[in-house]
This record gives C-alpha cells, structure tokens and sequence, in this order.
C-alpha cells in the first residue's frame, strides 16, 4: 500500500511540474521582431502554396517554372496548399506552429483580418513599391481589400463575379423560352421558378446550399443584395447595412422560394445544377469548364427588385497573402508581381477562366474574349464586384448573418425583420470591437 | 478518454482480453479469486524497510513511464493549458508575435454560458443522451444476449453489428442522407406518413435521427463489450434457475441483467461520453447543426468558435464547461447503474 502512495504522490508532483511549466511558457512570447526588417529585403529560396483546383495547379506549375528558369539562385519551391477541412483553417494553424509559406495563392479575403490579427501576414505597403504597385494593377477595387488600419495585407488577385446560370434544356422543357429568359427581376426570377417547379421540369428551381456554414450567403443572399443595393457591402461605416428594404426584398424572395418548395431545405450531396436537379445555380466563371459537357447553359446577371443595365454581384475572389513566417520576403515580393505581371494573368484567364483584378480587363485581354466570347460577360461583370467588409470578427459576423438567415428565410422560424434587427445589432457589436 | 481508463480499468479490467472466443467456464472463478488475494495481501502488515523514494520496484516506473508520459504531454497538459485558456483573453498568434493576454476572470464563461446558441446546444445533447444511452444499453444488452444464444451464422451477425462501427462515419453517413432525404428510402417506403418537414430538416426529428444513427453507428462496439462480459456468467448459475422453474425472461433480468453490471457501468459512460462529444454527426448529417441549430452541439460550436472565428478563449470556456457537465452525469451514473456492486 506504502508503495502505491509514494509513486502515486511522486507521480502527481510530476504532473503539477509539467503543468506548471506548460502555464510558465504561455505567459512569455518570443522576441526577435527585429529581424523583420531585415526580412523584407532579403533574398533566397521560397516556398509557396497554391489551391488544388486542377486549373491552378497547371498555371501555378508553370509560373513556378518559369520563375525558377530565370532565377536559379532565388528558386521557389510550390506544393498544394495541405488538405484539412479548410484552406483557412490549414493556413491558421501554419501561422500559430510558424511554418507558414511564403506566398499563398488562395488567401480567401474573409481569413484575412484574422490572419492579421494573429501577426501571420506581411503588410504589403511595407515594400516601398507595393502600395503603388496594386494601385497601378487593379484600381479603385483595391480599397475594399484595405484593412482597417489602411494598409493592404493581401494582393487582389482575381474573381469569380457570381452570377444566374441557367439550364436552357429545362427551361424549353418548362416551355419558357431559352434565349431570352424571364430574369430580369426577382419577381421574374420567382415567376420562372414556379413555372420550372409546376411544370415538372425540373425538382426545384435553384438550390443553393441551405446548410448553416458562414460562407453560405455568400451564393445566396449576398449577390442578390449587392444587385439591389448598387454595390453595398454588408457593413460600411462599422455598421451593418442588410437591415433595410433592399436587405429584406431579397430575404423575401429567398422566403418565398423556400415556402413553396421552390427551393429545397436540404443539402444536395453533389452538383445539382449538374446533375439537372435544379434549373438555376449560383456560380462564378470556373464553373464554365465544369458545366461544359454537362449542362446546356446560359447565363444572366443577378436580378435586382428593378431591372438594371449594370448590376453589381458577389465578387468570390482569392487574393495572395505574404505571410510574416517567410525569411526571404524580398524575393517573394518578386514572385508576388512576377504572378501578377500582365503575361501571367493573361496565362491564368485563359486556363482557369477565372478574372485577374485589373483593372480595364476587357481591353487589356481584348485578343482573348473575342475568341472567348462566354468569358465576356464576367469580365465586364468583374469590373462592377462587391467583396466581403474586411473588418475584424468577419467570420464571426458572417456566422451572425447566416444563423438569423437560416433561422427567418430558410426554416422560417422567426420573422426576417425580427432576425435582420437582431444579427445587425449583434454584428454592430462585433465590428466595433477592437 | 481518459475516463475511460479510469472509470473501467479498476472495475472491469481483463474482461475484453479474454474475448468472446475464450470460451466460458474458465473464468467463472475469477472475481472471487482476486478478491481473496487482495484481502489477504492487506491482511499482512508489511514489513519496515529503509525508505526508498522510487518505492520497492524502481523499475516499475520506468515501465510505466511512456504512458505515463503519454498522458501528461497529451491529456493533462492540453487540458491544464484549456483551462488556463478559457480565464484569459486568447488568440493564437504566430511564433515571436507579443500580444496582451489579459485575465479576464470567468469572462468567457458568462459569454459562451450566455449565448442562445449554446444554451440550445446543450439541450440537444440532453435529448440526444435521453434517447441514445437507454437506446444503447438496452439494444446492446438484447442483442449480445441472442448473439451469444444462437449457434448459427454467429460470425455474420457479429460481423454485421461490427461493420458500421469500423467504418468511417463520413462514408456511412452518405448511406443514412439517403435513406432519411426528402426523397430517401425511408419516406418512400412510408408514403403519406412521412414527416413533413423531412426527418434531417424537421427541428424535432432533427436530433432524434442523430442520436439513431449514432446508436447503429456505435452498436457493434458495446455488443462487444458485453459479449465479453456475458463469459463471465457461469453457466450453473442459467442451470439452476431453470431447475427451479425460472423462465428465459426471469433468467435473462435476474442472472444476465446484474451478471454484466460492471459491463453496463462503462457501457453507460462510454455512451454519454461520445454524446457530449458530437461533432461528426451535425457536421456532415444535417450541414452544421440544422436546421436552424436544432442539431448543433456544444462539440460544433467549440470548432465553430474556436477555429473558424478565432475566438480559442471563448471556445476553451464551453470546452472546461463540457469537461464537468461529463463528470458529473458519469458520477451519477456510476451511482444509479453501478448500485453497490463493489460490496456484493
């Protein structure tokens, strides 16, 4: 029994030694922000992470390539960004372990002020060409990606501007008429969809996820608002904006889809525009390649409560972050515009289809969009893009939205002025904070 | 996890090592004969020795020491830290990046305990307890029972009941989205009957379906457990019964249900630990907790609130507030079930 007691108790005092110096450790940080500076100009061999879109990778490896060539001494060394239930989250927690890349070329601009706040990013003013740089490259649009202290930790890279696909077999099946559809306001979208439903076209007529994550609304509330509300993000001034009647007019046309089962509550497990379950779908340009062979498509901009002549829609872009990790920041500013030059963006427009923020596109592609003709649409649609507030909690406000959004429109358990009033207040709140 | 080492260990130990293969009668004799020697080891003042400060067996230690190790490097510090986490205001930062992180006192407490969101995740574990655990032992207990009786296709049923415990849950949830969709198996073979809304959107059916699922999901797993315990009751004990004119039903509650006691303790905490630990479930099966946070539980929220929004503090709070609620339902159910089975 004595025995038992003694290594029991010496065993404790371990364990209380271990926390103790577990609890030490948290209290201190590290130093060594000196070195910085000096990070900012050196030069070297980098790494960088880009998305596992099959797209991209084929674009990456070659700009990879062609880098490498030209710069034998500063050689970059590229992979997929590393699987896990998100690239935001694989990258947070690169961030905290300090093994974060150099670049990322799929920095989702929501992620961004959270990154920032845990120290991971690279102010990209801190270059003395980098503010005039990105000015230079995409124009006004730049200032929604400023952060709230004004400096800009992510490069505008490109877009997918979202916008209303069409299934042009269902609609002939439906007897609407596939050329010109009736879509050019919600009321016509709400029309059409009970004619697709009714007339056993198709199961629904759209069905955009209904399930609870906070990028969500960000292929069903929020290109719709952006349409009706002329390009107003969801908070401007530190105050939310949704709570008002272009907020609401789409919240009801949401409401209305979903009431009479026009819409489905549940999560399709696959693409149903695809798969011609629904006759409309949310997307940006990368889903031309996808739908090529598939679907018989068309295309519209977003409608709004009046029709317009140039809409504004949800821009859907990723941008490229320099995180703080990297020791050679010089030469990965070098990448950074060497990625972005006017060649390598042409090279990524014409084999993702997604559109690099420049400003002008149109004229400056002009070579391609004739020959490209379906790709002439976003781009112009891609001058006229709304993107998500950079403010500090902007996932957590965006969680805010989305839970008042399912609660009122979709399952329809509280009235949408009740939940608009209620997340507005509490998104107030969080964007205030510090 | 750890609980299960402790809850179990002391109380139950060997049982699974012995398997259901072991074969019966052997191990009747077991219990009594260990405690005998206990008694008698106790009953034996030992003998003064000189003080040795790493005990009798120093060796022991270092036996011992990779678990122990273990433990403390991967349980005791991460919850001491959690703990820690949860009274201070907290991000993670990136190596070298000095930030304040001042005491706030139980600040995260009173605002994770005062969000509705959570509020209602608790709510729905209660619900999903209420019907998983009786649902499990009941269901596990019956069917060990018949599996241990019939001679025929043995394996396939064992085999059967194991399956969806070996597989991994996202690839059976598929399975179940069919079955229980709008348009599923299950409202198809129930025409007009069936719930409208559908079972996974319907904020009551919500949950209820979560926590079948999980009972199939987890069945095998405690069949197992008990299959195991079920050895342990020595045959004599059926005979006599049926001797005295007991019927199956008067052997199975007076022999088999207090035989496999100890088994329906750990059955017991086990189930109530993978429910407060729900995460899998309303991620996948109802898209994050729907509809409407019907099906959300506080497991969700923490990854909701600690990774996806930055905000580890508040999420370790809800995470030390999880820690007790399961202790203390473990303890009165160690209470309930487990009655006085250590005296007799």
């Amino acid at each position: 029994m004595k025995r038992t007691t003694s290594s029991v108790r010496i065993l404790s005092m371990a364990a209380i030694a271990v926390l103790g110096a577990g609890l030490a450790a948290c209290g201190g940080g590290g130093g060594g922000s000196s070195s910085a500076s000096s990070a900012i100009t050196a030069k070297g061999p980098i790494k960088i992470w880009y998305s596992n879109n099959e797209f991209e990778v084929k674009w990456g490896k070659e700009m990879v390539a062609a880098w490498n060539q030209a710069h034998p001494d500063q050689l970059v060394d590229a992979q997929e960004i590393p699987a896990g239930k998100s690239s935001e989250e694989t990258i947070g927690a690169a961030i905290t372990a300090g093994n974060a890349p150099c670049l990322v070329f799929n920095t989702a601009p929501v992620a961004v002020p959270q990154f920032q706040k845990q120290g991971g990013l690279v102010a990209l003013d801190s270059f003395p060409d980098g503010a005039q740089y990105i000015k230079d490259r995409t124009g006004d649009l730049a200032d929604q990606y400023k952060s709230t202290d004004g400096k800009l930790y992510q490069l505008p890279w490109k877009s997918n501007p979202v916008v209303l696909f069409y299934n042009k077999d269902l609609f002939a099946k439906a007897g609407l008429d596939p050329a010109n559809p009736k879509l050019g306001t919600e009321s016509e979208l709400l029309d059409t969809a009970r004619t697709l439903v009714k007339s056993g076209a198709a199961q629904k007529a759209i069905w955009p996820s209904p399930a609870g994550d906070y990028f969500q609304s960000w292929f069903d509330f929020y290109p719709f608002y952006a349409a009706n509300s002329k390009g107003t993000q969801l908070i401007k001034d530190g105050k939310a904006t949704f709570d008002d009647d272009q907020g609401k007019q789409v919240a009801s046309m949401f409401a209305t889809l979903y009431k009479e089962n026009l819409a489905s509550k549940e999560v399709y497990q696959g693409d149903s525009f695809a798969e011609g379950k629904a006759a409309m779908a949310l997307a940006g340009p990368w889903a031309i390649a996808s739908y090529k062979d598939k679907v018989n498509w068309g295309s519209v901009p977003i409608p709004a409560t009046e029709k317009q002549d140039k809409s504004y829609t949800f821009s859907d872009a990723k941008n490229i972050g320099l995180y703080s990790a990297c020791k050679n920041q010089g030469t990965a500013w070098e990448v950074l515009k060497f990625a972005t030059s006017k060649d390598e963006d042409g090279k990524l427009l014409s084999e993702t289809g997604q559109m690099p923020m420049r400003k002008d596109l149109p004229a400056a592609y002009a070579d391609y969009f004739t020959a490209n003709p379906l790709y002439k649409d976003f781009a112009d649609q891609a001058s006229r893009t709304v993107e998500v507030p950079n403010v500090t909690n902007s996932v957590q406000i965006w969680q805010a939205f989305r839970d008042a959004w399912n609660k009122s429109v979709i399952f329809a358990n509280q009235s949408i002025d009740d939940a608009f009033k209620g997340a507005a207040d509490k998104i107030n709140q969080l964007a205030a904070q510090k | 996890m750890s609980l299960r080492s402790a809850g179990g260990a002391s109380r139950w130990d060997g049982a699974p090592a012995t398997g259901p293969e072991a074969g019966a009668p052997p191990s009747a004799g077991q219990q009594p004969a260990g405690r005998k020697l206990l008694r008698r080891k106790s009953g034996h003042p030992e003998i003064k020795q000189k003080f040795r400060p790493l005990g009798k067996q120093p060796l022991g230690l270092l036996f011992s020491a990779p678990y122990v190790i273990f433990i403390l490097g991967v349980l005791a510090y991460p919850l001491g830290y959690a703990v820690w986490i949860s009274f201070h205001q907290f991000y993670f930062t990136a190596p070298g990046v000095q930030v304040a992180r001042p005491f706030v006192g139980i600040g995260n407490y009173i605002t994770v305990l005062s969000d509705p969101a959570v509020q209602r995740s608790f709510v729905n574990i209660l619900v999903f307890m209420v019907i998983n655990v009786p649902l499990t032992v009941g269901l596990s207990l019956i069917l060990a029972n018949a599996l241990n009786r019939i001679t025929r296709l043995k394996t396939f049923f064992r085999v059967s009941y194991y399956v969806p415990y070996v597989t991994a849950s996202v690839a059976v949830i598929g399975v179940w989205l069919f079955l229980f969709q709008q348009n599923g198996l299950i409202n198809s073979l129930l025409g007009p009957l069936a719930p409208n809304p559908s079972w996974l959107v319907n904020s009551w059916l919500a949950m209820p379906t979560v926590a079948l699922y999980v009972t199939w999901k987890q069945l095998g797993f405690f069949i197992l457990l008990y299959l195991a315990a079920l050895q342990n009751i020595p045959d004599e004990l059926y005979e006599s019964a049926s001797v005295d004119g007991g019927n199956k039903w008067v052997q199975f509650w007076n022999i088999t249900v207090p035989g496999v006691r100890s088994a329906s303790v750990l059955v017991t905490l086990l189930a109530t630990i993978t429910g407060a630990n729900l995460f899998t479930e309303p991620y996948l099966l109802t898209g994050g907790g729907g509809p409407d946070g019907a099906s959300s539980s506080p497991v969700f929220l923490m990854y909701q609130k600690g990774i996806l929004q930055g905000n580890p503090d508040v999420a370790a709070a809800l995470g030390v507030v999880l820690v007790i609620g399961v202790l203390l339902i473990a303890l009165i159910q160690n209470r309930l079930v487990g009655g006085k089975s250590g005296e007799e």
